[in-house]
């Protein structure tokens, strides 16, 4: 059986709501987190995901100046100095399949729907620490691997065309951005 | 910190059109094996912190309310503009997102088919004053009577009605418009916990 040390875990979490923000803090000082800082828009979270480098994102979607998804989208650039690799827990209200279709398009790596548990994101927390998927790149996206699973079952067409070519082994991109700063 | 470790450099794998991007895990070393008899419980522990929260919920969950019947006073007063009509479905989205943890599962309930409504109406201008003002008045209700509704599930019914009436609206309103049609009659699907 695992555990997480939380006292070794930064987060940044934003939410518009101070009442939600307030019980996320909550859990997560349960869980034993000491680092939890906090944005109430997208903005201040992308200047505060700069500055503080957590290892978990905590966001909601609807949120004022730009929202959880394009927060999502900023994050996941793979050209950019900061770490466009770190877990984002997309935490909201939106609870239709189009919406789960559409934070996974953006970058996110879980969905939780409110309203929240804390079992629900204890899951999610423990699942982006011990199964992290890769990442994969194209022209139109960058995130975490949207397939969780291999379905033999599947039928349709491959959307991922051509045999393996190369590995290429390079410095992580988290690496430059720190010994830039 | 987990970010004060080196991070470990990044294996690229090139195919035709997409690239595999993987690195060690740069959270692993929070992982700690623990024996199956171990007692601390963090999920336990955040449920207690929680409740000992609850206390404050009500008063919460009145500033929410509140917040939404007078985002509903500027759409009576100035009409639906972007920023009113924003205002008026971001308050609701709250309230049905952080009813049920407050303890007040039917507002939470009531709030989403105010949503609904926001959303998926062709024009919010057409949409039945009243039918938008009951929603209001009904989560009013379960929040400041919620003594006398909630336990009773009064307010679970009227949820429940307005709901069926909210959808009826909406399955007519967009009978040409199929694929509003489409999210309006598709369940909720989201990973379950």
């Amino acid at each position: 059986m695992f555990r997480i040390d939380f006292n070794k875990l930064r987060f940044l979490v934003c939410d518009d709501n101070p009442h939600m923000r307030r019980i996320l803090r909550t859990l997560l000082h349960s869980f034993g987190a000491r680092e939890v800082y906090e944005a109430e828009d997208g903005a201040t979270a992308l200047e505060m995901y700069s500055h503080y480098v957590p290892d978990i994102v905590i966001t909601d979607w609807s949120m004022p100046i730009f929202d959880g998804l394009e927060l999502a989208q900023m994050i996941r650039q793979p050209e950019s100095k900061g770490n466009p690799y770190a877990p984002i827990i997309m935490l909201t209200g939106h609870s239709e399949k189009r919406r789960v279709t559409v934070a996974r398009d953006a970058g996110v790596t879980e969905f939780l729907a409110k309203p929240i548990s804390a079992k629900g994101l204890y899951q999610r927390i423990l699942n982006v620490v011990a199964n992290p998927r890769p990442f994969i790149k194209t022209k139109i996206y960058f995130g975490p691997d949207r397939r969780r699973n291999t379905s033999n079952a599947y039928i349709g067409p491959e959307r991922r065309v051509g045999g393996e070519a190369e590995v290429m082994q390079q410095p992580s991109l988290l690496d430059k951005a720190r010994s830039s700063t | 910190m987990a970010k004060d470790k080196p991070p470990a450099a990044l294996q690229i794998k090139a195919f035709a059109d997409h690239h595999v991007i993987t690195q060690p895990n740069p959270l692993r070393k929070v992982l700690r094996r623990v024996p199956e008899s171990d007692l601390d419980d963090p999920v336990a522990r955040a449920e207690k912190a929680l409740a000992g929260l609850s206390g404050e919920f009500k008063n919460w969950m009145a500033i929410e309310a509140d917040r939404l019947s007078a985002a509903h006073a500027a759409i009576l007063r100035d009409g639906f503009t972007d920023a009113t009509r924003e205002e008026l479905f971001r308050a609701a989205h709250d309230i049905k997102g952080d009813a049920a943890t407050f303890g007040y599962p039917s507002a939470s309930a009531a709030a989403e088919s105010l949503c609904r409504i926001i959303e998926h109406a062709p024009d919010l201008d057409a949409v039945p004053s009243n039918l938008i003002a009951h929603h209001i008045n009904a989560i009013q209700a379960i929040v400041h009577d919620n003594t006398k509704l909630d336990t009773v599930s009064i307010a679970n019914e009227l949820s429940q009605q307005l709901r069926g009436v909210a959808d009826e609206y909406l399955a007519y309103a967009n009978r040409d418009r199929p694929e509003h049609l489409e999210a309006i009659l598709a369940p909720s699907l989201v990973p379950g916990e």
